[in-house]
């Protein structure tokens, strides 16, 4: 149990022992079992409750469900129609999926640190990180498709000369064709580097500091785990809306000709 | 904490996540919010001629009532006309009918004033005759005198 694994090898152990996943595989095709698993579970979580709302969706008078989906979606929508003019049928639906999965899978941040790898270690699973964003694996994987998506709008939009003139010629002009394609390419490697470890590092800095809290006296704990805690309420919502909101810029950007 | 294959299955859990609220999710629900949307624009537009169509008709109401009000002024203004007419009418006739009456009286007074004359004319020849009679019967032979005192009556009788 993680409460004796604590005891017997100190305050580090136990740290290192709540940082580490659950791992199936050797060198690169090594799975993390507990971000594949929480991380889909929660995304079926999120799709199967807005189906139930989409499939029983009325223009008429609607349900308590029904209203709680639309406020999300209308929230979604106008942040997509505030950044975004062109027409693209999967923006909308790409940063909805992104505000609503990144924020459930931020929410694992507030079950009790020790709750689900205890639970976990009773029926004999040794490792359990339960909140998906903070393995670098989940926050990289969102950033770069839509890092794949910037590019695809880029060449779709533009077409594969006007992406590579864009790529040379800006911003100095062509006698500095290099230079342009060195800015350009830190430029674009940055959105998704930056992306992914913006949330990555939010998370894993509260997911640490829960952690921290909970190796402190049983007395000392409510009086800092719960301000934290309240605190992170915050940090989740607003780490889910600001990946969402830079995936729409990235994408208009994308769309918009120079 | 290094990136591996988690990063590929997490990138296709990603994409599954999305394609299906592209699919399922969002489609729906923008449609129900566009077709309430269109129904509360209708509801207010339905609202906004209502609103119109109920001045109009105050409008209306108001020019009905004014001519309705001219209209029953104009009638009773007529009534009241008929009416005097009607009471000057009967009193003409009455006063028409009054000296017919008064008339037809006179001219019978006059009529048997005229037959109370005569009679008593009668009487009076008739008693002067029986007194003439009786006198002349003492003093005068019926005979000699009976011209004279046909005469008489006869002067009596023209007066």
């Amino acid at each position: 149990m993680a409460s004796e694994v604590h005891e017997a090898t100190g305050p580090t152990a136990y740290i290192v022992h709540h940082l580490t996943d659950l791992k199936v595989g050797e060198g690169f095709w090594t799975f993390n079992l507990d971000t594949l698993f929480f991380s889909a579970l929660l995304g079926l979580i999120f799709i199967l409750f807005f189906k139930k709302a989409a499939d029983s969706a009325t223009s008429d008078v609607p349900g308590p469900l029904q209203n709680f989906v639309e406020m999300i979606v209308e929230f979604v929508d106008t942040q997509v129609k505030d950044s975004f003019h062109g027409r693209n049928e999967l923006i909308a639906p790409l940063a909805l999926t992104i505000f609503c999965w990144v924020f459930l899978m931020n929410a694992m941040d507030l079950l009790p640190v020790d709750l689900l790898p205890g639970i976990a270690a009773l029926v004999g699973i040794p490792y359990l990180r339960v909140v998906p964003t903070t393995d670098l694996n989940e926050t990289f994987a969102m950033s770069i498709s839509v890092f794949f998506l910037i590019i695809y709008y880029s060449i779709k939009v533009k077409g594969p000369i006007g992406f590579a003139k864009e790529m040379l010629l800006t911003p100095f002009g062509p006698w500095m064709i290099p230079f342009n394609l060195l800015l350009k390419l830190v430029e674009e490697l940055a959105k998704p580097i930056s992306l992914g470890l913006r949330l990555f590092g939010n998370m894993y800095a509260g997911e640490l500091i829960f952690i921290l809290i909970a190796l402190l006296p049983w007395w000392v704990q409510p009086a800092l785990s719960f301000p934290w805690a309240v605190f992170h309420i915050l940090i989740i919502t607003l780490q889910a809306f600001i990946f969402m909101v830079l995936t729409i810029v990235y994408l208009s950007l994308a769309h918009e000709d120079h | 904490m290094s990136i591996i294959a988690t990063l590929i299955g997490q990138m296709i859990t990603f994409g599954l996540l999305v394609w299906f609220t592209m699919k399922f999710v969002w489609p729906p629900l923008m449609q129900a919010l566009e077709e309430r949307k269109k129904k509360i624009a209708d509801g207010l537009a339905a609202g906004e001629k209502g609103k119109q169509s109920l001045e109009l008709a105050d409008k209306k109401a108001k020019v009905y009532m004014k001519e309705a009000k001219e209209q029953a002024a104009e009638i009773v203004n007529l009534a009241q006309k008929r009416a005097n007419d009607l009471a000057e009418e009967k009193r003409e006739a009455a006063k028409q009918e009054g000296e017919r009456i008064i008339l037809q009286a006179r001219s019978e007074i006059d009529r048997e004033i005229q037959q109370a004359k005569e009679e008593l004319r009668q009487q009076v020849a008739a008693l002067a005759v029986s007194a003439a009679e009786q006198i002349l019967r003492k003093e005068v032979d019926i005979n000699k005198h009976k011209e004279i005192v046909n005469n008489l009556g006869n002067q009596l009788g023209q007066a």
